[in-house]
Protein backbone atom coordinates (compact mmCIF):
# COMPACT_ATOMS: atom_id res chain seq x y z
CA UNK A 1 0.00 0.00 0.00
CA UNK A 2 1.28 3.35 -0.68
CA UNK A 3 1.19 6.28 1.85
CA UNK A 4 -0.92 9.34 1.15
CA UNK A 5 0.66 11.35 -1.12
CA UNK A 6 2.40 14.30 -0.25
CA UNK A 7 2.13 18.28 -1.33
CA UNK A 8 5.58 18.89 -3.36
CA UNK A 9 7.50 22.07 -3.49
CA UNK A 10 8.52 23.76 -6.28
CA UNK A 11 11.31 26.55 -5.76
CA UNK A 12 11.88 29.32 -8.41
CA UNK A 13 14.70 31.53 -8.44
CA UNK A 14 16.47 33.59 -10.70
CA UNK A 15 19.24 31.82 -9.91
CA UNK A 16 20.07 27.90 -10.49
CA UNK A 17 22.46 28.02 -7.12
CA UNK A 18 19.89 29.72 -5.22
CA UNK A 19 16.99 27.41 -6.23
CA UNK A 20 19.23 24.47 -5.12
CA UNK A 21 20.51 25.79 -2.67
CA UNK A 22 17.15 26.55 -0.58
CA UNK A 23 15.74 23.40 -1.28
CA UNK A 24 19.10 21.42 0.02
CA UNK A 25 18.70 23.76 3.08
CA UNK A 26 15.04 23.40 3.90
CA UNK A 27 15.62 19.60 3.32
CA UNK A 28 18.29 20.01 5.85
CA UNK A 29 16.49 21.99 7.95
CA UNK A 30 13.43 19.24 8.51
CA UNK A 31 16.14 16.90 9.46
CA UNK A 32 14.97 13.48 9.10
CA UNK A 33 11.35 14.48 8.82
CA UNK A 34 11.29 15.91 5.06
CA UNK A 35 9.70 13.49 2.87
CA UNK A 36 7.86 15.80 0.94
CA UNK A 37 9.91 16.85 -2.42
CA UNK A 38 11.62 20.16 -2.77
CA UNK A 39 12.29 20.54 -6.55
CA UNK A 40 14.47 23.15 -7.93
CA UNK A 41 13.49 25.64 -10.82
CA UNK A 42 16.41 28.30 -11.21
CA UNK A 43 17.87 30.69 -13.99
CA UNK A 44 17.28 29.56 -17.47
CA UNK A 45 18.19 26.24 -19.20
CA UNK A 46 21.65 27.13 -20.22
CA UNK A 47 22.43 28.26 -16.56
CA UNK A 48 22.39 31.83 -17.04
CA UNK A 49 20.16 34.20 -14.56
CA UNK A 50 16.72 34.54 -15.31
CA UNK A 51 13.40 32.95 -15.47
CA UNK A 52 12.01 29.65 -17.36
CA UNK A 53 8.86 28.36 -18.09
CA UNK A 54 9.98 25.48 -19.38
CA UNK A 55 12.20 24.63 -16.10
CA UNK A 56 9.23 25.22 -13.83
CA UNK A 57 7.10 23.22 -15.46
CA UNK A 58 9.45 20.29 -15.84
CA UNK A 59 10.12 21.28 -11.75
CA UNK A 60 6.26 20.55 -11.00
CA UNK A 61 5.80 17.65 -12.36
CA UNK A 62 8.42 16.17 -10.63
CA UNK A 63 7.19 17.69 -7.74
CA UNK A 64 3.42 16.54 -8.06
CA UNK A 65 2.41 13.45 -6.19
CA UNK A 66 -0.97 13.49 -6.67
CA UNK A 67 -2.01 15.66 -3.61
CA UNK A 68 -0.77 19.38 -5.84
CA UNK A 69 2.20 21.38 -6.11
CA UNK A 70 2.58 24.94 -4.51
CA UNK A 71 5.36 26.84 -5.65
CA UNK A 72 7.49 29.84 -4.05
CA UNK A 73 9.33 32.63 -6.35
CA UNK A 74 12.05 34.62 -5.34
CA UNK A 75 11.28 38.00 -7.82
CA UNK A 76 10.00 39.67 -10.60
CA UNK A 77 10.13 37.79 -13.92
CA UNK A 78 10.41 34.45 -11.49
CA UNK A 79 6.84 35.78 -9.53
CA UNK A 80 5.60 36.74 -13.01
CA UNK A 81 5.76 33.76 -15.41
CA UNK A 82 4.91 31.72 -12.24
CA UNK A 83 1.17 33.50 -12.00
CA UNK A 84 1.29 33.57 -16.04
CA UNK A 85 1.74 29.87 -16.07
CA UNK A 86 -0.88 30.07 -13.06
CA UNK A 87 -3.28 31.95 -14.84
CA UNK A 88 -3.50 30.80 -18.66
CA UNK A 89 -1.86 27.95 -19.36
CA UNK A 90 -1.99 24.06 -18.40
CA UNK A 91 2.21 23.39 -18.04
CA UNK A 92 1.21 23.46 -14.48
CA UNK A 93 -0.78 20.77 -13.00
CA UNK A 94 -4.13 20.79 -11.21
CA UNK A 95 -4.09 22.00 -7.87
CA UNK A 96 -0.84 23.61 -8.21
CA UNK A 97 -0.54 27.39 -6.34
CA UNK A 98 1.82 30.26 -5.86
CA UNK A 99 2.57 31.43 -2.12
CA UNK A 100 2.92 34.74 -1.29
CA UNK A 101 5.80 34.29 0.97
CA UNK A 102 9.13 34.99 1.55
CA UNK A 103 11.26 32.59 -0.54
CA UNK A 104 13.89 30.59 2.68
CA UNK A 105 12.20 30.89 5.30
CA UNK A 106 8.73 29.92 3.19
CA UNK A 107 10.68 27.25 1.51
CA UNK A 108 11.31 25.42 5.18
CA UNK A 109 7.84 26.04 6.65
CA UNK A 110 6.30 24.92 3.65
CA UNK A 111 8.69 21.77 3.58
CA UNK A 112 7.84 20.52 6.92
CA UNK A 113 4.16 21.10 6.50
CA UNK A 114 3.84 19.35 3.59
CA UNK A 115 6.15 16.59 5.22
CA UNK A 116 3.45 16.07 7.97
CA UNK A 117 0.81 15.51 5.27
CA UNK A 118 -1.18 18.83 4.98
CA UNK A 119 -2.52 19.68 1.94
CA UNK A 120 -2.04 22.80 -0.19
CA UNK A 121 -3.76 24.73 1.23
CA UNK A 122 -2.31 24.49 4.45
CA UNK A 123 1.51 24.24 2.81
CA UNK A 124 0.67 27.37 1.23
CA UNK A 125 -0.24 29.18 4.41
CA UNK A 126 2.67 28.06 6.46
CA UNK A 127 4.80 29.31 3.88
CA UNK A 128 2.81 32.63 4.65
CA UNK A 129 3.14 32.82 7.66
CA UNK A 130 6.74 33.01 7.35
CA UNK A 131 6.03 36.61 6.87
CA UNK A 132 5.12 37.30 10.23
CA UNK A 133 8.11 36.50 11.95
CA UNK A 134 9.62 39.31 12.69
CA UNK A 135 13.70 39.85 13.29
CA UNK A 136 14.10 42.95 14.98
CA UNK B 1 26.47 40.00 -27.01
CA UNK B 2 25.22 36.63 -28.51
CA UNK B 3 25.66 36.31 -32.14
CA UNK B 4 22.03 34.89 -33.14
CA UNK B 5 22.07 35.57 -37.20
CA UNK B 6 20.20 31.95 -37.86
CA UNK B 7 17.51 33.37 -35.43
CA UNK B 8 16.74 36.63 -37.11
CA UNK B 9 13.07 36.62 -38.29
CA UNK B 10 13.84 37.11 -41.46
CA UNK B 11 16.10 34.59 -41.84
CA UNK B 12 13.10 32.36 -40.34
CA UNK B 13 10.85 33.71 -42.79
CA UNK B 14 12.40 34.45 -45.97
CA UNK B 15 10.68 37.35 -47.91
CA UNK B 16 6.86 38.72 -46.57
CA UNK B 17 5.69 40.09 -49.30
CA UNK B 18 3.21 42.65 -47.15
CA UNK B 19 6.31 44.63 -46.47
CA UNK B 20 7.88 45.79 -49.60
CA UNK B 21 5.58 48.91 -50.08
CA UNK B 22 6.21 50.36 -46.63
CA UNK B 23 8.48 53.31 -47.68
CA UNK B 24 6.34 54.45 -50.99
CA UNK B 25 3.04 53.92 -48.74
CA UNK B 26 4.74 56.04 -45.54
CA UNK B 27 5.78 58.32 -47.96
CA UNK B 28 1.85 58.96 -50.32
CA UNK B 29 0.83 59.70 -45.86
CA UNK B 30 -2.44 57.59 -45.81
CA UNK B 31 -3.74 56.61 -42.87
CA UNK B 32 -3.77 53.21 -42.61
CA UNK B 33 -7.94 51.55 -42.79
CA UNK B 34 -9.89 49.64 -40.26
CA UNK B 35 -10.56 46.99 -42.61
CA UNK B 36 -11.11 43.41 -41.03
CA UNK B 37 -7.68 41.87 -40.97
CA UNK B 38 -7.12 38.03 -41.16
CA UNK B 39 -4.36 35.34 -39.69
CA UNK B 40 -2.23 36.40 -42.37
CA UNK B 41 -2.37 40.30 -41.40
CA UNK B 42 -1.55 39.12 -37.81
CA UNK B 43 1.62 36.63 -38.91
CA UNK B 44 2.80 39.96 -40.68
CA UNK B 45 2.50 42.19 -37.89
CA UNK B 46 4.49 40.08 -35.54
CA UNK B 47 6.89 40.29 -38.23
CA UNK B 48 7.31 44.20 -38.29
CA UNK B 49 7.45 43.91 -34.47
CA UNK B 50 10.15 41.44 -34.71
CA UNK B 51 11.97 43.47 -37.37
CA UNK B 52 11.54 46.42 -35.56
CA UNK B 53 13.03 44.96 -32.36
CA UNK B 54 15.73 43.91 -34.15
CA UNK B 55 16.69 47.35 -35.30
CA UNK B 56 16.29 48.55 -32.08
CA UNK B 57 17.86 46.26 -30.06
CA UNK B 58 20.87 47.94 -29.11
CA UNK B 59 18.97 50.67 -28.28
CA UNK B 60 16.37 48.90 -25.78
CA UNK B 61 19.26 47.06 -24.08
CA UNK B 62 21.23 50.53 -23.26
CA UNK B 63 17.79 51.99 -21.85
CA UNK B 64 17.43 48.58 -19.96
CA UNK B 65 20.98 49.52 -18.44
CA UNK B 66 20.16 52.73 -17.51
CA UNK B 67 17.81 51.64 -15.25
CA UNK B 68 17.24 47.46 -15.42
CA UNK B 69 19.54 45.08 -15.88
CA UNK B 70 20.35 45.22 -19.43
CA UNK B 71 18.84 42.28 -20.82
CA UNK B 72 15.51 43.66 -22.56
CA UNK B 73 16.73 43.95 -26.23
CA UNK B 74 18.16 40.42 -26.06
CA UNK B 75 15.26 39.11 -24.61
CA UNK B 76 12.75 40.77 -26.77
CA UNK B 77 14.63 39.79 -29.56
CA UNK B 78 14.95 36.05 -29.07
CA UNK B 79 11.05 35.95 -27.84
CA UNK B 80 9.89 37.18 -31.14
CA UNK B 81 12.28 35.52 -33.60
CA UNK B 82 10.97 32.23 -31.90
CA UNK B 83 7.23 33.78 -32.05
CA UNK B 84 7.53 34.53 -35.62
CA UNK B 85 8.91 31.26 -36.57
CA UNK B 86 6.26 28.98 -34.40
CA UNK B 87 3.72 30.75 -36.35
CA UNK B 88 5.10 30.68 -39.37
CA UNK B 89 5.73 27.09 -39.07
CA UNK B 90 2.18 26.05 -37.52
CA UNK B 91 -0.11 29.11 -39.35
CA UNK B 92 -2.79 29.14 -37.07
CA UNK B 93 -6.04 29.57 -39.14
CA UNK B 94 -7.65 32.66 -37.25
CA UNK B 95 -5.97 36.52 -35.83
CA UNK B 96 -6.83 34.64 -32.46
CA UNK B 97 -4.59 31.96 -32.58
CA UNK B 98 -2.05 33.54 -34.50
CA UNK B 99 -1.46 35.76 -30.86
CA UNK B 100 -2.53 32.42 -28.54
CA UNK B 101 0.99 30.94 -29.82
CA UNK B 102 2.77 34.26 -30.32
CA UNK B 103 2.13 34.39 -26.59
CA UNK B 104 2.61 31.46 -25.42
CA UNK B 105 6.26 31.26 -27.34
CA UNK B 106 6.98 34.63 -25.67
CA UNK B 107 6.03 33.69 -22.11
CA UNK B 108 8.66 30.09 -22.28
CA UNK B 109 11.48 31.24 -24.58
CA UNK B 110 12.15 35.12 -22.75
CA UNK B 111 13.55 34.64 -19.84
CA UNK B 112 12.81 37.69 -18.46
CA UNK B 113 10.10 39.75 -16.93
CA UNK B 114 9.05 40.68 -20.48
CA UNK B 115 8.31 37.12 -21.13
CA UNK B 116 5.44 36.57 -19.14
CA UNK B 117 4.25 40.71 -19.50
CA UNK B 118 3.87 40.35 -23.57
CA UNK B 119 3.44 36.51 -23.49
CA UNK B 120 0.26 37.75 -21.26
CA UNK B 121 -0.91 40.82 -23.11
CA UNK B 122 -0.59 38.94 -26.53
CA UNK B 123 -2.40 35.57 -25.58
CA UNK B 124 -5.01 37.22 -23.52
CA UNK B 125 -5.76 39.79 -26.68
CA UNK B 126 -5.66 36.55 -28.90
CA UNK B 127 -8.61 34.69 -26.44
CA UNK B 128 -10.74 37.82 -26.55
CA UNK B 129 -10.40 37.28 -30.52
CA UNK B 130 -11.78 33.87 -30.00
CA UNK B 131 -11.84 32.38 -33.23
CA UNK B 132 -12.97 35.36 -35.65
CA UNK B 133 -11.92 34.71 -39.11
CA UNK B 134 -10.80 38.38 -39.39
CA UNK B 135 -11.29 41.22 -36.95
CA UNK B 136 -11.86 45.18 -37.47
CA UNK B 137 -10.39 47.81 -36.00
CA UNK B 138 -13.06 48.16 -32.76
CA UNK B 139 -12.58 44.62 -32.18
CA UNK B 140 -9.12 44.31 -32.09
CA UNK B 141 -9.49 47.38 -30.02
CA UNK B 142 -11.72 46.01 -27.44
CA UNK B 143 -9.75 42.76 -27.44
CA UNK B 144 -6.41 44.90 -26.52
CA UNK B 145 -7.88 46.14 -24.03
CA UNK B 146 -8.32 43.08 -22.14
CA UNK B 147 -4.80 42.48 -23.39
CA UNK B 148 -3.60 45.62 -21.52
CA UNK B 149 -6.33 45.19 -18.51
CA UNK B 150 -4.29 41.38 -18.02
CA UNK B 151 -1.41 42.88 -18.23
CA UNK B 152 -1.80 45.50 -15.06
CA UNK B 153 -3.07 43.10 -13.52
CA UNK B 154 -0.07 40.93 -13.79
CA UNK B 155 2.49 43.55 -13.06
CA UNK B 156 0.21 45.16 -10.33
CA UNK B 157 1.18 48.15 -12.18
CA UNK B 158 -1.39 51.93 -12.84
CA UNK B 159 -0.71 54.17 -15.43
CA UNK B 160 2.43 56.72 -14.32
CA UNK B 161 4.37 53.79 -12.77
CA UNK B 162 6.78 54.00 -15.95
CA UNK B 163 6.18 50.77 -17.34
CA UNK B 164 4.92 49.60 -20.83
CA UNK B 165 1.35 50.31 -19.30
CA UNK B 166 2.58 54.40 -20.10
CA UNK B 167 2.56 53.50 -23.86
CA UNK B 168 -0.27 50.81 -24.33
CA UNK B 169 -2.99 52.84 -21.91
CA UNK B 170 -2.72 55.78 -24.27
CA UNK B 171 -2.39 54.36 -27.90
CA UNK B 172 -5.63 52.29 -26.73
CA UNK B 173 -7.32 55.01 -26.10
CA UNK B 174 -6.12 56.90 -29.39
CA UNK B 175 -7.35 53.72 -31.20
CA UNK B 176 -10.39 55.17 -31.71
CA UNK B 177 -8.96 57.69 -34.29
CA UNK B 178 -7.10 54.93 -36.08
CA UNK B 179 -3.73 53.29 -36.10
CA UNK B 180 -1.59 56.51 -37.06
CA UNK B 181 -2.72 58.00 -34.35
CA UNK B 182 -2.35 54.67 -31.38
CA UNK B 183 1.10 54.81 -32.98
CA UNK B 184 1.85 58.65 -32.35
CA UNK B 185 0.06 58.28 -28.90
CA UNK B 186 2.37 55.21 -27.85
CA UNK B 187 5.61 57.10 -28.92
CA UNK B 188 4.43 60.08 -26.95
CA UNK B 189 3.73 57.81 -23.76
CA UNK B 190 7.23 56.28 -24.29
CA UNK B 191 9.18 59.32 -23.97
CA UNK B 192 6.63 60.99 -21.32
CA UNK B 193 8.25 57.89 -18.88
CA UNK B 194 11.22 59.86 -19.07
CA UNK B 195 10.74 62.16 -15.84
CA UNK B 196 8.44 59.30 -14.03
CA UNK B 197 9.96 57.93 -11.10
CA UNK B 198 9.78 54.15 -11.27
CA UNK B 199 7.37 52.37 -9.09
CA UNK B 200 7.54 48.63 -10.28
CA UNK B 201 10.37 45.91 -11.11
CA UNK B 202 13.92 46.64 -10.68
CA UNK B 203 13.83 49.88 -11.28
CA UNK B 204 11.94 51.03 -8.47
CA UNK B 205 15.12 49.87 -6.31
CA UNK B 206 16.75 52.68 -7.83
CA UNK B 207 13.86 55.35 -6.41
CA UNK B 208 14.79 58.94 -7.60
CA UNK B 209 17.54 57.83 -9.29
CA UNK B 210 15.07 56.14 -12.31
CA UNK B 211 14.51 59.70 -13.01
CA UNK B 212 15.59 60.94 -16.32
CA UNK B 213 15.47 57.94 -18.11
CA UNK B 214 13.37 56.33 -20.68
CA UNK B 215 11.06 52.91 -19.94
CA UNK B 216 12.68 50.62 -21.90
CA UNK B 217 9.35 48.49 -21.27
CA UNK B 218 7.61 50.89 -22.62
CA UNK B 219 9.85 52.02 -25.89
CA UNK B 220 9.21 48.34 -27.04
CA UNK B 221 5.51 48.29 -26.37
CA UNK B 222 5.47 51.28 -28.36
CA UNK B 223 7.27 49.52 -30.78
CA UNK B 224 3.73 46.95 -31.48
CA UNK B 225 1.63 50.27 -32.61
CA UNK B 226 3.83 51.59 -34.72
CA UNK B 227 4.80 47.88 -36.72
CA UNK B 228 0.57 47.71 -36.34
CA UNK B 229 -0.22 50.86 -38.09
CA UNK B 230 2.84 50.31 -40.96
CA UNK B 231 1.59 47.12 -41.47
CA UNK B 232 -1.65 47.83 -42.20
CA UNK B 233 -0.30 50.52 -44.52
CA UNK B 234 1.21 48.00 -46.35
CA UNK B 235 -2.04 45.48 -46.08
CA UNK B 236 -4.25 48.08 -47.58
CA UNK B 237 -1.20 49.23 -50.36
CA UNK B 238 -1.88 45.78 -51.60
CA UNK B 239 -5.31 46.65 -52.96
CA UNK B 240 -7.58 44.91 -50.58
CA UNK B 241 -9.27 47.95 -49.11
CA UNK B 242 -9.93 51.12 -50.28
Amino acid sequence: MTAQPQVGLVLVSHSREVAESVARLATGLAAGGATAPAVAAGGTPDGGLGTSAELIADAARRADRGAGVVLLADLGSAVLTVRTLLADGDELPPGARLADAPFVEGAVAALVTASAGADAAAVAAAAEEAYTYRKT
Amino acid sequence: MVGRAGRHPRAALGTVSGFVGEQRDMRDGREPTGAPRDAAFFRHWLTAVAEAVEEEADRLTELDSAIGDADHGTNMRRGLAAAVSAVEEERPPTPGAVLVLAGRTLVSTVGGASGPLYGTLLRRTGKALDDAPEVDLGELAGALRTGVDAVARLGGATAGDKTMLDALLPALDALGDGLDAAARAAEKGAGDTVPMRARKGRASYLGERSIGHQDPGATSSALLFTALARTARAADGEGGTP
